[in-house]
């Protein structure tokens, strides 16, 4: 408390000062960039967490690369189709070279297509992207073909997450190989020079970089990536000249960082979307019952119109206004607006106390009852602060909310047993289809649906239209079936859909950066103005 | 005192066993590190499959009892998140935080002492009333705040000196360390000063303590009777006597300095072992969150080993051997 509190007050003595700052920004050859997050390992394939990944961006690329509104772009692959319901054809790019001069070939994509499963010790493997495939063969040096096991349209989808690593230099290579440069050999438009672990990475640019003929060079040839995992020293930096960019700001300092002519804001709706999961599976979830404390004859959340009523008790606009500071986006969608899947005549629910009351009083609840919501505390943007106000608001239509946060490494295991039965978590997808299997198809272990889906919704109309989605292999069809399962299952309120965040990102005035939805931060989008 | 070492070292065996069982328990109870790291597209089976392959899904006696054979064995297991042996992890971050406490103490000693001496032995100047008046300052600023007006001051606003983080290292003795060039001096300054703070203050009450009350004591109002000069009174009988208070605390300190430096190096963003152990408590990554431990206590069995020999050198009264009866 101590601490948050003198955080706080320093957060606001350091915005206090911004006006005062100087930008010291001396046009450098070097782009100096403060990240979040620490990055615990260069090993592509070890470590599924957007920090790791972030960095391996920087180096490597996949066959698919995805665009800054989270879409497929080409990669190392120029092209893909489906030769068959059960075959993906991937034409390879021509005359990409490593970062040590050797050829690129699809040699290289098996040999990373097969890594992730032979790291056996990761606590986030990334074999869950390369299970689907059953068989592998190089057709010719440019053709390869991917085998599946049954038709699965997500292929190129997750071959986006398996960076492509030189053979040569990876083959038997451990992550300590990969931290110390020896085996961090991609194609990507930085070259590692150095990694100091907790502290920095260093990358020079990769002159043969090969979509540097589109225009896409890097603009910087030195490139360094501190650690600043603590929000005021990574504000500090940007203030004392010693990075020139910044990712991740909190929320009040953004107000600040704004009306400060020295620095530019980039911001884009990012790919998280919050909500709150109900208990639907339970006659007696836990930490529910009526005002008196005594247990409720039944589990209000099995009723429609209780959820209904819960989310017509939400203000989200007030929510947005107030705990956001204007950096979130009310949903009505489980998706952000750019992201495959997105429904846009899905609106967020209006906020309407006294509808909600009527529907409480139809469901047989005129009193309310009483919940317990549960939140971490250091996941998502002001996710305390907005645990409390949504506590507040239920509070209004008559559900008395007590307030539980936790930090996640708590949480979670906690909300995977089932210890909650009102829990907020905070979701980021690629695309529409991939959040309802994860979210709201119902928990089945062996199809690997519902894996997140906390309060078991289920509907199997929805659960048969999924299975028909990810067995569609024309993207156009698709989109519309995984709009269509959103449509139909939203209608029923399987949870309660919040906001969207914003992600945001702070540079010096001379410098440009292109937001991206998926959160990342490429060193090669930034470009001098 | 080879008898004391031994007995000393054998209670520490017992110490540490007892600590990592209180940990690996501790940890265990919060849940396991798939939990969080586990990415949002997994399965239940791939988050099965995970779980099983970093042995987590084992009773955990069964856990404890195969870390304990290999720790006997001198490993201490690999990071979940590193992928990398524990003990290398926390060991290449050790000299960053060393450099960080021997700076941050051998500012408070050089400081602390003399000014203490001084409003000792000017109480009432205002210049002792000033030294004072600033020590409770130190005192009773938060460590977090002072580090961020100091940022805000020096860096943002003057731009003197930077912001954060180490600055490059050179090789001493094998030991990567950052002090010997300017760059990484500078670099080193303010969280130093920043974690000096409190030691400073502590080291200026205690010198100021012992020296008011060493002064009133006979043998100082004898050695002035004998006619030796004040320098040689208060540096040589003053001096050595309210030592020993003093060494206590600088070792204690010392410890502590390096088991909490970890809201300066967070602040600072200065890359040391306080950083990496609220990483890995984020993410539940025992081996690491054991492994620190371990060797936490250790460094403060070994500190206070130090200061009980400290101790008889400076006072040849003090018997080792009774100090553990």
């Amino acid at each position: 408390m101590m601490v948050r509190r003198a955080r706080f007050v320093l957060g606001c003595l350091l915005c206090a000062a911004l006006s005062l700052a100087a930008a010291h920004s001396a046009p450098a050859a070097e782009l100096r960039i403060g990240l979040a997050a620490d990055v615990t390992s260069l090993d592509p394939h070890f470590l599924n967490v957007a920090p790791n990944n972030n960095a391996a961006w920087q180096i490597f690329d996949a066959l698919v690369n995805v665009d800054a509104n989270t879409r497929l772009v080409p990669g190392l692959a120029v092209s893909w189709r489906a030769v068959d319901a059960t075959t993906w054809e991937f034409k390879l790019r021509k005359g990409v070279k490593f970062h040590d001069g050797s050829d690129f070939t699809a040699e290289d994509v098996v040999f990373s297509l097969e890594r992730p499963a032979t790291l056996s010790a990761s606590p986030g493997p990334f074999t869950s992207f390369v299970k689907p495939i059953v068989a592998k063969k190089i057709v010719d040096p440019w053709t390869l073909r991917l085998k599946t096991a049954q038709p699965y349209a997500m292929l190129p989808h997750d071959l986006d997450s398996i960076f492509i690593v030189s053979k040569k230099a990876a083959a038997g290579a451990s992550t300590e190989d990969f931290n110390s440069g020896k085996a961090t050999i991609g194609t990507g438009p930085y070259k590692l020079v150095r990694f100091a672990r907790g502290d920095r990475i260093e990358l020079v640019r990769n002159d043969a970089y090969w979509d540097g003929q589109n225009g896409k060079l890097a603009s910087w040839d030195k490139v360094t990536l501190r650690i600043l995992p603590e929000d005021t020293a990574r504000i500090a930096a940007l203030l004392a000249g010693d990075v020139d960019a910044i990712e991740n700001i909190p929320t009040a300092d953004l107000t600040r960082l704004k009306a400060n002519p020295a620095f530019r804001l980039e911001q884009k709706v990012s790919w998280r979307t919050l909500f709150l999961h109900l208990d639907q599976y339970r006659e007696h979830p836990p930490h529910l019952s009526d005002k008196s404390g005594k247990p409720l004859a039944k589990n209000p959340f099995m009723d429609a119109r209780v959820r209904l009523a819960l989310s017509k008790a939400i203000n989200r606009k007030a929510i947005v206004e107030r705990v956001m500071e204007g950096n979130a986006v009310a949903a009505g969608n489980l998706v952000s607006p750019p992201v495959f899947g997105h429904v846009p005549e899905l609106k967020p629910e209006a906020y309407d106390p006294a509808g909600a009351k009527t529907l409480l009083a139809q469901a047989g609840y005129p009193d309310g009852f009483a919940l317990t919501l549960y939140a971490p505390n250091n996941r998502y943007v002001n996710d305390e602060q907005l645990a409390q106000t949504l506590a507040q608001m239920l509070a209004r239509v008559g559900i008395q909310t007590r307030v539980e946060t936790l930090p996640a490494s708590v949480y979670f295991a906690k909300a995977r047993a089932g210890e909650f039965s009102c829990a907020l978590l905070g979701w980021g997808s690629f695309s529409g289809d991939l959040a309802l299997r994860a979210l709201i198809a119902t928990p089945d272990p062996v199809a690997g649906y519902g894996a997140w889906n906390w309060g078991h919704y289920s509907n199997p109309k929805v659960d048969a239209m999924l299975k028909q989605d990810f067995a569609t292999l024309d993207d156009a069809r698709r989109e519309a079936l995984a709009r269509e399962a959103a449509r139909l299952a939203l209608k029923d309120v399987p949870l309660i859909l919040l906001h969207h965040q914003l992600a945001s990102w702070a540079m010096k005035k001379d410098i440009a950066y292109s937001p991206r939805t998926d959160e990342y931060t490429f060193a090669r989008d930034f470009r001098p103005r | 005192m080879a008898a004391f070492v031994i007995r000393r070292l054998l209670q520490s065996a017992l110490v540490l066993g007892v600590m990592s069982l209180l940990v690996f328990v501790g940890v265990y109870a919060i849940g396991n590190p798939v939990d969080i790291l586990i990415s949002p597209q997994a399965d239940q089976a791939d988050i099965a499959r995970a779980i099983a392959a970093l042995g987590l899904d084992q009773p955990l006696w069964k856990q404890y009892f195969v870390f304990l054979r290999q720790a006997l064995s001198g490993d201490l297991g690999k990071s979940f998140a590193y992928n990398i042996p524990a003990i290398q992890l926390i060991l290449e971050r050790m000299p960053a935080t060393l450099e960080l406490a021997l700076a941050a103490t051998g500012m408070a000693v050089l400081l602390g002492i003399p000014l203490g001496l001084w409003a000792g032995l000017k109480p009432d100047s205002w210049a002792g009333k000033l030294i004072m008046g600033g020590s409770i300052l130190g005192f009773s600023l938060p460590t977090f705040w002072v580090g961020l007006l100091l940022i805000m001051l020096f860096a943002v606003e003057l731009g003197w000196l930077p912001s954060g983080g180490r600055g490059p290292t050179t090789l001493l003795f094998g030991v990567p360390v950052s002090f010997l060039s300017w760059e990484g001096l500078r670099h080193l300054i303010l969280p130093a000063a920043n974690l000096a703070l409190f030691k400073l203050s502590l080291i200026i009450r205690l010198t100021r303590a012992g020296t008011r009350e060493a002064l009133l004591q006979d043998y100082v109002k004898f050695a002035r009777a004998k006619g030796l000069t004040n320098a040689r009174v208060i540096g040589v009988h003053v001096l050595k006597n309210i030592m020993i208070p003093i060494v206590t605390v600088i070792g204690l300190e010392f410890g502590s300095v390096i088991a909490f430096a970890i809201v300066t190096e967070s602040i600072f963003s200065w890359p040391g072992m306080g950083k990496l152990i609220i990483d890995s408590i984020n993410v539940l990554d025992r081996p690491v969150i054991v492994a620190y431990l371990l060797v936490i206590v250790s460094l403060v069995i070994l500190i206070n080993l130090a200061v009980d020999i400290a101790y008889s050198l400076l006072d040849p009264r003090v018997r080792l051997g009774a100090a553990t009866s």
